[in-house]
């Protein structure tokens, strides 16, 4: 039970470029966005990595990133790719269509490269294809619908994420900071407490009966257990 | 993360048989504006706003654009509890935008964002709690209390209860939790708190507060106003701002060893509130009315001063219960529920800012009796709050803090409706004047 889920959370990101400098850079980033990274050399990709996603600095490196990304759809299927773009390498995307999912233009804004691995992540399914059920509760992330004891949950988007989040990690303890990164990002108005504001509206809208569901631990921060 | 949010309104809106979406965003004066759209036109609504005709809002219009676009706020999205389940209603708050798709600089959602920039930048979340009075009368021509009088046995004599019932399950659905809410001193007075929140959530929030409390009365068929003094010789109507500062988990107003409990971070930014009031009372008190509220003897603030426990200072240290961090904080009593929330909260963000970075000393605790007595005319060296709007104009005009958080388009806007609003008011001969001078003259 109370184990605190700190960097256990983070989600892997496979790292390649062919130029040591934006490397360095773009594992920075990812870092700053809570992202474990496991760097890899072009002309050695990983087989059949246990990642979330891959991102590839085409910088200077264009053919060798073909190569690399080819490998990875063959060992690694379903796994995202992303793909960092120079302006004047922009015109090779249209040849290399079937090799990545999705690309930003560099320099990208760190807001930018959250949102799309984020998206990349999504709809690759990671912790939200199925259906959740913990005691009454019941989620569809595929509809984003929620209901408890079958009655359904009118949420905010901001109030389904942070239940996603508590439901699909039952009976872990999560501090505010986590919760806010994971469910919030690191670029919001609201800061910390907003946690606190949304886990007070989830616990009305869940009403009387099963509002306990979302337990405090003094000090901690927040989880959720199939309790009430 | 914004496509996730898109996905999400529209499988929602699906889902809960949504057909129509109303986009709402504030005028310059705080007036809740709305528009709405069929569901169809919704996913282009999410990707690049509606267009509207910007010169008939207050505020908005410049000659050269009329234009606008509305640009839906995804996570604002929530369906209005007061309209059917089947085929109903759902509402987002817009950021407001030029016709080239740049952020309009009079919109007032952008002005508090703006502001809360500003105290980011000294690291900190400001985070509000707001505590507002509003009235329940007969109807929008007749001040007639409903739980007095004659108008006793025209409603229900629960209807105060049913009122605050129905108002409570209304801001519920909207996820607006409220902490309290209780009848006022005055007759058919009542009080609600919302609980804190960030700046932007509290001002999005109040501005639903106040057509949730006009859409309950109206279906128990009466009229709720936040007029700041609807009733002479009674309690006006205000709106409390309750003010703390977070660095992360940390409340910053908090200092278990003083004696208020109070930071130095805390001293210095109400150091800012008190220095700069004068010349933001005309966004916090916007009204030729407000000024009726901000006289002695009903709890309102005259004076520039703050306390603790004395209710007519501008502004107070609620003694936080045992020194619990999270109840420390800093209550400003001069706004009223009239005011533009937006326009409100980013002024005082930005005076208290203000005290932070100029590290400004607190002036000592106002001792009751100074308050009363200044209040009575006595000159006990504290300064008068404007007594009237045309005077919070002229303390305005000068001010360089609140020109720069309005920006100038919105400053001189402001200016310039209010001139004309008073000269209006300038003009009228009151029935007091009628009944006083008519008789002797």
């Amino acid at each position: 039970m109370n184990d605190v889920a700190e960097t256990d959370d983070r989600p892997v990101a496979l790292v390649g470029a062919g130029v040591a400098s934006a490397a360095g850079a773009l594992e920075a980033d990812l870092r700053a966005l809570r992202y474990e990274v496991v760097p890899f050399r072009l002309d050695r990709v990983p087989d059949r990595a246990p990642a979330s996603l891959a991102v590839l600095a085409i910088t200077g490196a264009l053919v060798a990133c073909v190569r690399a990304s080819e490998e990875l759809r063959r060992t690694s299927e379903a796994l995202p790719i992303l793909w960092v773009v120079e302006p004047p390498d922009l015109g090779a995307l249209d040849r290399h269509g079937g090799l990545f999912d999705d690309f930003v233009r560099s320099p990208y804004a760190a807001p930018e490269l959250d949102a799309r691995l984020r998206r990349l992540r999504r709809a690759a399914g990671e912790g939200s294809a199925d259906m959740l059920r913990i005691g009454r509760l019941e989620m569809d992330p595929g509809s984003y619908r929620a209901s408890v004891d079958g009655r359904p949950l009118k949420l905010t988007y901001m109030e389904y994420e942070l239940l996603r989040f508590l439901a699909s990690r039952p009976g872990r303890i999560h501090t505010r900071e986590a919760i806010l990164r994971g469910v919030w990002g690191y670029d919001y108005y609201g800061g910390m407490r907003t946690v606190d504001v949304h886990v007070r509206r989830l616990r009305a809208k869940l009403g009387q009966e099963h509002g306990r569901m979302i337990e405090t631990v003094r000090g901690v921060g927040y989880g959720l257990t199939d309790r009430g | 993360m914004i496509e996730a949010e898109r996905d999400f309104v529209l499988k929602q809106a699906e889902e809960r048989d949504i057909r129509f979406v109303q986009l709402w965003f504030s005028d310059v004066l705080g007036q809740l504006k709305a528009f709405a759209i069929p569901v169809e036109e919704l996913p282009e609504a999410l990707s690049e706003g509606a267009s509207f005709d910007g010169a008939s809002i207050e505020g908005f219009s410049r000659a050269d654009e009329a234009d606008m676009i509305a640009m839906p706020v995804p996570r604002t999205f929530n369906s209005l509890p007061w309209r059917p389940e089947k085929a109903g209603v759902a509402r987002m708050f817009c950021d407001i935008l030029t016709a080239d798709g740049e952020p309009f600089e009079g919109d007032p959602r952008r002005v508090l964002k703006r502001s809360m920039d500003r105290v980011r930048e000294l690291g900190f979340t400001p985070y509000v709690g707001a505590e507002l009075d509003f009235f329940l009368l007969a109807g929008p021509d007749d001040p007639t209390p409903i739980d007095s009088g004659s108008y006793f046995d025209l409603t229900p004599l629960d209807s105060a209860n049913d009122l605050r019932r129905g108002v409570l399950i209304y801001l519920e659905a909207l996820g607006i939790p409220v902490k309290d809410s209780h009848h006022e001193d005055a007759m058919s007075q009542h009080g609600v708190d919302l609980r804190h929140a960030d700046a932007l959530t509290i001002a999005d929030s109040l501005m639903s507060f106040r057509l949730v409390v006009k859409e309950v009365a109206r279906e128990l068929g009466s009229y709720a106003t936040f007029m700041p003094k609807p009733i002479e010789g009674v309690q006006g109507s205000g709106l409390h701002a309750h003010l703390s500062l977070y660095e992360g988990e940390r409340n910053a107003f908090f200092d278990p060893t003083d004696e208020y409990y109070l930071s130095k971070v805390g001293r210095m930014f109400l150091a800012g509130l008190l220095t700069h009031a004068r010349e933001m009372t005309a966004i916090t008190n916007q009204w030729v009315n407000s000024y009726k509220r901000l006289v002695p003897g009903f709890e309102a603030p005259t004076h520039v001063s703050w306390g603790t426990r004395t209710r007519a200072t501008l502004a107070r240290v609620p003694l936080a219960k045992r020194g619990k961090e999270s109840s420390c904080r800093v209550e400003y009593r001069a706004p009223d529920p009239g005011c533009n929330p937006y326009l409100m909260l980013a002024v005082i963000l930005a005076a208290g800012v203000e005290g932070i970075r100029g590290e400004l000393e607190l002036p000592p605790e106002a001792l009751a009796n100074h308050i009363e007595a200044a209040a009575a005319g006595a000159d006990v060296g504290l300064t008068p709050l404007p007594d009237t709007l045309p005077e919070a104009l002229d303390a305005m005009r000068h001010s360089e803090l609140v020109r720069g958080v309005l920006g100038d388009h919105l400053f001189e806007w402001f200016l310039a409706n209010k001139v004309a609003e008073w000269a209006e008011h300038k003009r009228h001969v009151t029935a007091l004047e009628i009944e006083r001078y008519l008789p002797r003259l």
